[in-house]
């Protein structure tokens, strides 16, 4: 029992649970992660996975930050595909391949780029980005009337 | 007189030569939704570099088709309207004005703040003690602090004893940030003992910038 508790104890100190990749700091009005076919709310603290699109309502903006340091936020009106995110914390190896389908997003990137130029990749529907550091906005106004 | 008989024949048969008006079955269209040509607005792309608060800006490369933008000087900026691109350059205003929103949300870049320790003991030297306090104070800033606490060593003393007194500066670290109340469970500790040495030297040596603890923070 009281291995158990001990073993618990230290999966939160962990912070980040196996399979989490970043964690939500910044969450104002409709903010969304959309995970395996199902809408979760995004709250302060909750964990990002990899393959999680992190959606924003009109009035939504917020901000996530990786297990490799970097740190990126979405503006209203968002649609940001976490596509690939991979992080080696010895090696400082890794990669990350994320989609903004549209609206703003901000981007500083992390130890993974420093390790390795090609480690981070942002695509857009015309464009992909390649990231050698460090600071850099996009945005994304989807074609309409 | 003759001119005139055949002039009015010419005209009479021109007007026989009409043909009669075949009868049309009228056929009621639905009126048709009328297409007005739609403006479509075309997909629209900015992609901008921004200096780093230490003031170096980075480099993005963006690969559209087979047009390559290199982006590396502040406020750079590769834009698609109207189907066609093309490098700007923005202004700190013009990146406010579009991007404000999304800069605000931006969470506080992971940083490492360093305290230093009178030798072989888990008390902060003097000048540490008012660094405490700075440090503190930013980390309460933080939404949801992720915190690892990493303890250090000089190279006086065995690596065993070193091992344990370095474990104890973290533990002590720790108590600090709990005291302001960031949660235990956000906070994990590390002794390193004199394995990660900030300046190297050789076995015991009393060097006080190896006596210390990071706190690394995202």
């Amino acid at each position: 029992m009281r291995w158990t508790l001990l073993v618990c104890l230290s999966c939160f100190a962990a912070g980040v649970w196996a399979g989490d990749v970043g964690q939500i700091k910044a969450a104002t009005g409709a903010v969304f992660l959309e995970r395996q076919g199902e809408r979760l709310p995004a709250t302060l603290g909750m964990p990002v996975q990899e393959s999680d699109t992190l959606v924003t309502g009109a009035d939504g903006s917020a901000g996530v930050t990786f297990s490799d340091n970097s740190v990126l936020s979405v503006g209203p009106g968002s649609v940001l595909a976490i596509e690939r995110y991979a992080f080696d914390s010895t090696t400082h190896n890794g990669h990350f391949d994320a989609s903004l389908k549209k609206g703003t997003l901000a981007v500083v990137s992390g130890k993974m780029v420093k390790q390795s130029p090609d480690a981070m990749r942002v695509r857009t529907p015309s464009s992909i980005m390649g990231v050698r550091g460090t600071e850099f906005v996009v945005k994304v106004t989807e074609p309409g009337s | 007189m003759l001119v005139l008989v055949l002039g009015a024949l010419v005209i009479l048969g021109a007007i026989y030569a009409q043909p009669a008006p075949l009868e049309q079955p009228v056929v009621v269209l639905p009126s048709p939704v009328v297409q007005r040509p739609v403006v479509q607005r075309p997909l629209e792309e900015t992609v901008v570099v921004l200096p780093s608060p230490d003031g170096h800006t980075g480099t993005v490369i963006v690969q559209r088709g087979g047009e390559r933008h290199v982006l590396n000087r502040p406020f750079a900026a590769s834009r698609l309207t109207g189907g066609q691109a093309e490098m700007v350059q923005l202004s700190d205003a013009e990146v406010r004005q579009s991007f404000g929103v999304a800069l605000e949300a931006l969470p506080a870049r992971p940083t490492t703040f360093l305290l230093y320790f009178i030798t072989a003991t888990d008390e902060l030297t003097d000048e540490s003690k008012g660094e405490l306090k700075k440090t503190l104070a930013a980390l309460k800033q933080r939404a949801v602090p992720d915190i690892m606490v990493v303890g250090h060593t000089d190279t006086v003393g065995e690596p065993e004893r070193n091992d344990l007194l370095s474990a104890r500066r973290a533990e002590r670290v720790k108590g600090f940030l709990i005291e302001i109340g960031i949660p235990g469970t956000q906070i994990q500790t590390a002794g390193r003992g004199e394995r990660e040495l900030l300046v190297p030297t050789a076995d015991n040596v009393d060097e006080p910038r190896n006596r210390r603890v990071e706190i690394n923070v995202r």
